[in-house]
């Protein structure tokens, strides 16, 4: 074990992380918890305690109610979107076809680059301007005989949001890909071999072997990829700028605290968004640390 | 990529290619492969196709179409918009990444093989705030640097430096925890206290680690809109803010806003093309198990 004086250098030398660390996650976490209950509109802070006046008046905002239905929906068609793909790409690729690294590394790529320069590109392609107008995926569509996926993406009444989680997928789907491939390429090659003997068909094996042994893999991606869903906000501001049917909590509470100054608003529901956060990550940090029969 | 072994994220993979399992007409798996990279290339054609026509061909109708002949109107334009910004990433950028990335090495190297009474229970304190959605803290950091007279980039750099302490930390504690603990301890014996320890004998050994986080910190604060709009004024723009803005203005056309798009993901896209091994590394790493 350590020696007192080494205890003492070892802890030393982490405080400056600690501290920093305390004040600008969990003092700021308090300290917005509280703006929360106050009734803080305008330049000067006021502290002036209001309960769950700020609450309530959420729950009973109609755009509020907006940006529910468009976080559900986006995180569906979005996780459900990426884990699919991502899945089937890693199965694909996990067959030993030549150029695999290639595809590997295409998929990927995205990720590289920023929610920003991915909606101001998606914005153009998913541009939905009719007739002699018509550009994008649009007159891409046209081009191919394809006339009836020509639609409104993020223009569509109620389900625009849905063409945003598209692009989302675009970016994030290759990510789930490679959490997939590392998952597949743990499998032993033996326990496939064995099912095989024993007159398992691929599809078989697929279905009782490899999906049971990668649920932890989904889980992983499930939670990720619902957390990110959760705090959506470049992507949306890049492709159609800050519109209210496209309006999501992140949006909302920008604009309550910086547009339009009511401080105890935005806290209100940036501490919402930390409470829905803080639900799947809690159980999920706690799982992996635990499992990891750590140190 | 045969029989190495990564470790990754708390987990250990092993990436080799197994012998494929089965054969039947196996080229009709290229027919899906295919069709996911158009869509994973088609905003990158119309990115950079669009950039380089010359102003002449310009017209929405034929953004599909090839150029007739090579153009740099567009990237000229864009640059001359956006080069401040470019500039204030990198100044921004650097730092951030280097500071945080040193305080994750030392963290890890306590955090894993020099603890001291309750570093079991610091960890879990330090990772949580890589996952919480920033809004929940946006107001009281304004109000912070505000209070203590930060601005524009020094602002930016703090925040992104404390902020990335979670997932530097993550990714060296993890590390150095799958080091033998008789590393250490030879090296005690021969006399070296826990400043040789980490100085002579882990801080050699780290450099891939320090490539894959530096590369996160890069990517991370170099990709950041929300830190960037809030924290810096017109002047500090990084090139987030500034394409954002150049996006949404109307003087600006469609076309120069894909080359400028270009421009803001090309430092990023040349680390990934480069040092893309280690790319995927931090990528897994931010998942904690992968």
């Amino acid at each position: 074990m350590l020696k007192n004086k080494d205890r003492y250098l070892s802890f030393i030398l982490v405080s400056p992380s600690i501290i920093a660390v305390f004040i600008f996650i969990y003092v700021f976490i308090g300290w917005s918890v509280r703006v929360s209950f106050s009734k803080w509109k305008g330049l000067t802070p006021d502290y002036t305690w209001v309960a769950l006046d700020n609450y309530k008046q959420l729950f009973a905002d109609p755009r509020f109610h907006v940006d529910i239905r468009n976080t559900v929906i986006f995180t569906l068609i979005f996780v459900f979107g990426s884990i699919t793909l991502g899945f089937l790409l890693a199965v694909l690729l996990d067959q030993g076809l030549k150029g695999e690294a290639f595809f590997r590394t295409l998929f990927l790529f995205p990720m590289a680059i920023s929610f920003i320069v991915t909606g101001v590109v998606w914005r153009w392609l998913m541009n939905p301007a009719e007739g002699t107008r018509l550009s994008g995926l649009n007159l891409l569509f046209s081009h191919l005989h394809l006339d009836f996926l020509i639609n409104d993406w993020h223009t569509t009444p109620n389900w625009g949001i849905a063409a945003v989680a598209l692009a989302a997928i675009w970016q994030m789907s290759g990510y789930t890909m490679a959490l997939y491939l590392a998952g597949l390429r743990s499998i032993p090659q033996e326990l496939r071999e064995a099912a095989q003997i024993d007159g398992a068909s691929e599809t078989q094996i697929y279905r009782h072997i490899i999906i049971p042994i990668l649920t932890p893999v989904t889980l992983s991606a499930l939670i990720i990829l619902g957390h990110i869903s959760l705090k959506v906000f470049d992507l949306i501001i890049a492709i159609a700028g800050k519109q209210l049917p496209l309006d999501v909590p992140a949006i909302y509470m920008w604009q309550s605290t910086f547009d339009g100054l009511f401080y105890g608003r935005g806290a209100a529901i940036g501490t919402l968004l930390l409470v829905s956060v803080a639900v799947l990550i809690i159980p999920y940090m706690w799982y992996t640390l635990k499992s990891e029969n750590q140190l | 990529m045969n029989e190495k072994k990564y470790s990754i994220g708390f987990g250990n993979f092993k990436f080799s290619l197994p012998a494929p399992s089965f054969r039947l007409h196996k080229q009709w798996l290229y027919l899906p492969l295919i069709l996911m990279t158009i869509f994973y290339l088609l905003p990158m054609y119309v990115m950079l196709v669009t950039g380089f026509k010359p102003f002449a061909e310009i017209d929405l109708k034929t953004m599909w179409n090839l150029p007739t002949r090579i153009g740099f109107d567009n990237y000229i334009a864009a640059f001359q918009n956006l080069a401040p910004a470019l500039r204030n990433s990198f100044v921004m950028v650097i730092p951030a990444t280097l500071i945080s990335s040193i305080l994750g090495s030392i963290n890890g190297f306590v955090l894993a093989k020099w603890k001291f009474k309750g570093a079991d229970f610091i960890f879990p304190f330090i990772l949580f705030g890589m996952f919480i959605p920033y809004q929940s803290i946006l107001i009281p950091l304004v109000q912070f640097m505000r209070a203590v007279g930060l601005s524009g980039i020094p602002a930016l750099i703090t925040a992104h430096v404390i902020y990335g302490i979670p997932i530097t930390t993550l990714t060296f504690r993890n590390y150095y925890a799958s080091l033998p603990q008789e590393l250490i301890e030879a090296a005690r014996i021969d006399g070296a206290d826990m400043l040789g320890v980490y100085r002579y004998i882990l801080l050699p050994i780290s450099i891939p680690s320090f490539v894959v986080v530096l590369i996160w910190q890069f990517t991370s604060a170099w990709n950041d809109f929300l830190f960037a709009v809030i924290l810096t004024g017109n002047k500090d723009w990084p090139i987030t803010v500034a394409l954002n803005n150049m996006a949404g203005s109307q003087i600006i056309a469609w076309n120069v806003q894909m080359a400028g798009a270009f421009l803001a993901a090309l430092p990023t896209l040349l680390v990934y093309i480069f040092l893309g091994k280690y790319f995927l590394r931090g990528l897994l790493a931010g998942s904690l198990k992968g």
